[in-house]
């Protein structure tokens, strides 16, 4: 398998993610895109492990998805809040620290 | 035989990055919320699947068990708990949304050429000759080298788990 493969594979991932991180409003449907763009990182690394015949790779990648596990916690315990402050979650309404 | 493996292999590949991709768009423009919560169900078995063709069983496992099992029913929560309604839903887009397929285009082909050019055809090593990396050797780097940065880890879940329970709790 070429090694190409993997990394455009990755590649229209991160994009699909970036993408959703832009036009999505609803701040659950961004935390969504968040972890597609974690996973295409992912695939990467275990790529590169492949390739080097290195376990630093796998290390990175467990690391990676024990981060996003803590990030979506977080993300939606904020997410919680707000929807208790505002009733809504659209994130183009949260401008109350605009200078 | 190994011939027949490596077809057997791209094969598999193929069907599981188009799945893997339409997932993907599919959860970046459905208008359902838990349906693009079931789509990112879909992308990420793939990826775990993708990982066991590079083997990495453990991290595939771990997928299963972190992403498809505790980070979805989180996400599934989420809805539930921040949407009267669930269904259909035409309000999920920012007003400006159209910008994103050109960066996100754009983004794409920077790294297509750099990779493209970098990797031209370079081949991961066939099944016979890879080294293959067991769920030992990955322990071992994990609890050796790469220890200091798995304490700092455990903290940051700690936080997390504090920090969540903190913000959403009601007082």
């Amino acid at each position: 398998m070429l090694i190409n493969e993997f990394l455009l594979l990755g590649a229209v991932l991160f994009c699909i993610g970036v993408y959703g991180v832009i036009a999505r409003k609803n701040a659950v449907m961004v935390l969504m895109s968040i972890e597609l763009i974690l996973n295409a990182v992912n695939l990467n690394l275990l790529a590169f492990a492949l390739r080097n015949a290195s376990p630093d790779g796998h290390v990175f990648a467990l690391y990676v998805i024990a981060v996003a596990a803590a990030e979506v916690g977080v993300g939606l315990g904020l997410v919680l809040l707000i929807y208790r402050n505002k009733r809504s979650i659209a994130l183009d309404e949260l401008s109350e620290m605009k200078g | 035989m190994i011939a027949e493996a490596l077809v057997a292999q791209n094969i598999a590949f193929g069907i599981i990055a188009a799945v893997m991709i339409v997932g993907a768009i599919r959860v970046v423009t459905s208008s359902n919320v838990v349906h693009a919560a079931l789509w990112l169900v879909c992308v990420l078995a793939g990826a775990s699947a993708q990982y066991l063709l590079v083997y990495a069983e453990f991290v595939a496992i771990t997928q299963v068990l972190v992403y498809v099992g505790a980070v979805m029913v989180l996400f599934l929560f989420g809805v539930m708990l921040t949407r009267a309604r669930i269904g259909r839903e035409n309000d999920l887009n920012n007003k400006n949304w159209a910008l994103g397929i050109p960066i996100a285009l754009t983004l794409f082909a920077a790294m297509a050429i750099a990779l493209v050019g970098g990797f031209k055809d370079e081949h991961l090593p066939s099944p016979s000759a890879a080294l293959r990396i067991d769920t030992q050797s990955v322990s071992d780097t994990i609890f050796k080298p790469y220890l200091l940065p798995f304490w700092a880890l455990s903290f940051v879940l700690l936080v997390a788990v504090v920090g969540a329970i903190v913000l959403a709790r009601k007082d």
